[in-house]
């Protein structure tokens, strides 16, 4: 790919995820958030976050499914921007929703399993926003921040999670979110099987080795 | 001498017995009321509104007993805010598909556990001297807000049936139609509630003076996404305790199984009274937000009500009934 047709890539990344927060901002001065305002602007964040972890775990299947390089380029800021997300949610929970009131937050991420899943996913990110720089992985060494970042699928299921305990029944978009990432992590599984059985198959393994394969 | 000193107590205000000086509180509501109206029928909103007839004036005498220090919410957060399953799950979906619930002509079957089973045609319940009364709504997703609803005392439409001895609960059932509720339509994952919804007090609760079967607000006819031609509201309960469009009500001598509690009897209890200190499984009910404010107030035993209801549960364990 052209270094153009990167630039022009990742511009649209950056206009396309920052286009929600651009919404808000605009309800906000125009005053048309709605009845309840710091409901509204934390769902939009949290959501406007989910979106963009599950886009960015979709980049290796679309390399899997369409033999495309291109996406993984995105991946980092994909990442970094759900970070960026995730960290105003949690913003407007801590000084909007509750006004600094620590202790009874805190009571709430001990209480409540989707606000605990919630604090987990953006511990969990702090880590991999530090290290996502190229200086970083030169000095972690490529297969430990490989591994390091497969955190990346626990995160996306955490939040996932997170959707899905605080809606009330009734409630249907939680579970798109769910199918997408099941979908998203079964097209990686499927990949990761079919490279293990063809390896099995080029590689001559000794006996016991070879049946424990197709096992 | 003496029109001067007249005068004088004039300027001071002395020939004003307190009697004739409005109390602050009720001023701030009259002003906030008056805010309320007027910019309802300034904005365009309210305009189509009124253009679509659903802006239709409702008298009603004001009852001082029943207001509230706090300010209103305004007319439009009362009207744009809802949750009404019937209409969607969305708090935007029942002012959205409102328009197609028709309320005309529109009955209500009062029976069961009575002497004198009756059917009213909806005219005949707006015949009843009706009355304006402010009370404070408490979600329980924690939010709140102050309204000016319009209807009279349940108990004057239970009287006429006469209840029996063997009556101990009311049970209430909302209209099931999915053509004028899109929302009782199955979902792609086929679970929303049970319809029809329903919603039940017990006998006492139901003939406390609080309880206001209700058909109007801010001076208007009821508007569809806030449980048209009639409901209930039950203002020291959660919101989800007062059923809206009413088609049944009926008197049992068993505790009526209620909608959220079989949906999820573990969040929603059958007497469900606002109780800062048992919390919902998912979120404290210590707190909330009125609608239009920024701090979350603490949230009051009863919603404010104790003083009228609290009799009503003596001896009982709130953190078992919840």
């Amino acid at each position: 790919m052209s270094y153009k047709a990167r630039v022009a890539l990742k511009t649209a990344v950056w206009i396309a995820s920052l286009w929600p927060l651009g919404v808000l901002v605009r309800g906000f001065l125009t005053d048309d958030l709605g009845a309840n305002p710091i409901d509204y602007i934390t769902r939009t964040l949290g959501l406007t976050a989910l979106v963009l972890i599950l886009t960015s775990l979709s980049m290796t299947p679309l390399r899997i499914l369409f033999g495309w390089s291109w996406p993984i380029q995105l991946r980092r800021l994909l990442g970094l921007l759900a970070f960026f997300y995730v960290s105003l949610h949690f913003s407007v929970w801590i000084g909007l929703d509750h006004f600094f009131d620590w202790r009874r937050m805190w009571q709430d991420v001990l209480k409540r399993p989707f606000i605990t899943v919630g604090v987990l996913a953006l511990v969990l990110l702090i880590p991999l926003a530090i290290t996502s720089t190229s200086g970083m992985i030169k000095r972690l060494g490529g297969a430990n921040w490989r591994l390091l970042h497969k955190l990346a699928y626990v995160i996306g299921g955490l939040g996932v999670l997170h959707f899905l305990w605080l809606a009330k029944k009734g409630r249907t978009t939680p579970f798109y979110y769910a199918i997408t990432l099941a979908v998203l992590l079964g097209v990686r599984s499927w990949d990761w099987l079919r490279k293990r059985r063809l390896a099995a198959r080029s590689r001559p393994l000794p006996e016991g080795e070879r049946a424990s394969a197709r096992s | 001498m003496l029109i001067k000193r007249d005068a004088d107590s004039k300027l001071r205000g002395e020939d004003i017995s307190p009697r004739d000086i409005t109390d602050h509180g009720i001023y701030l509501n009259r002003r906030a009321f008056m805010t309320g109206v007027a910019a309802l029928a300034l904005t365009p909103w309210g305009r189509e509104a009124e253009a679509q007839g659903s802006l239709r004036p409702l008298q009603a005498t004001k009852n001082p007993a029943y207001q509230v220090p706090d300010a209103l919410t305004p007319y439009k957060s009362v009207t744009t805010y809802n949750n009404f399953y019937e209409f969607g799950t969305d708090k935007g979906d029942p002012a959205a598909y409102g328009a197609s619930l028709k309320t005309r002509p529109w009955t209500v079957q009062v029976d069961g556990l009575c002497a004198k089973p009756k059917t009213f045609d909806i005219e005949e319940v707006l015949k009843f001297p009706l009355e304006e009364r402010v009370y404070r709504l408490r979600c329980v997703e924690a939010w709140s807000m102050v309204i000016p609803w319009i209807g009279f005392p349940l108990s004057a439409l239970l009287k006429r049936v006469e209840p029996t001895g063997q009556a101990k609960y009311v049970e209430f059932t909302t209209l099931v139609n999915p053509e004028m509720f899109p929302g009782q339509k199955r979902g792609i994952f086929g679970f929303t509630l049970d319809w029809p919804y329903t919603e039940g007090l017990r006998l006492d609760e139901a003939m406390h003076p609080l309880t206001l079967m209700t058909v109007g607000l801010y001076g208007q006819v009821l508007p569809n996404q806030n449980g048209a031609p009639l409901r209930v509201v039950v203002p020291w309960k959660y919101g989800f305790k007062s059923g809206k469009s009413i088609v049944r009500i009926r008197l049992t001598s068993e505790e009526p199984k209620t909608s959220w509690n079989r949906a999820a009897p573990s969040e929603y209890g059958f007497y469900s009274n606002v109780n800062p200190e048992v919390s919902h499984p998912r979120w404290s009910q210590a707190n909330e937000r009125r609608i239009g404010e920024l701090r979350r107030r603490d949230t009051l035993m009863f919603n404010g009500y104790g003083d009228q209801v609290a009799s009503l549960y003596a001896g009982m364990d709130l953190k078992k009934f919840y």
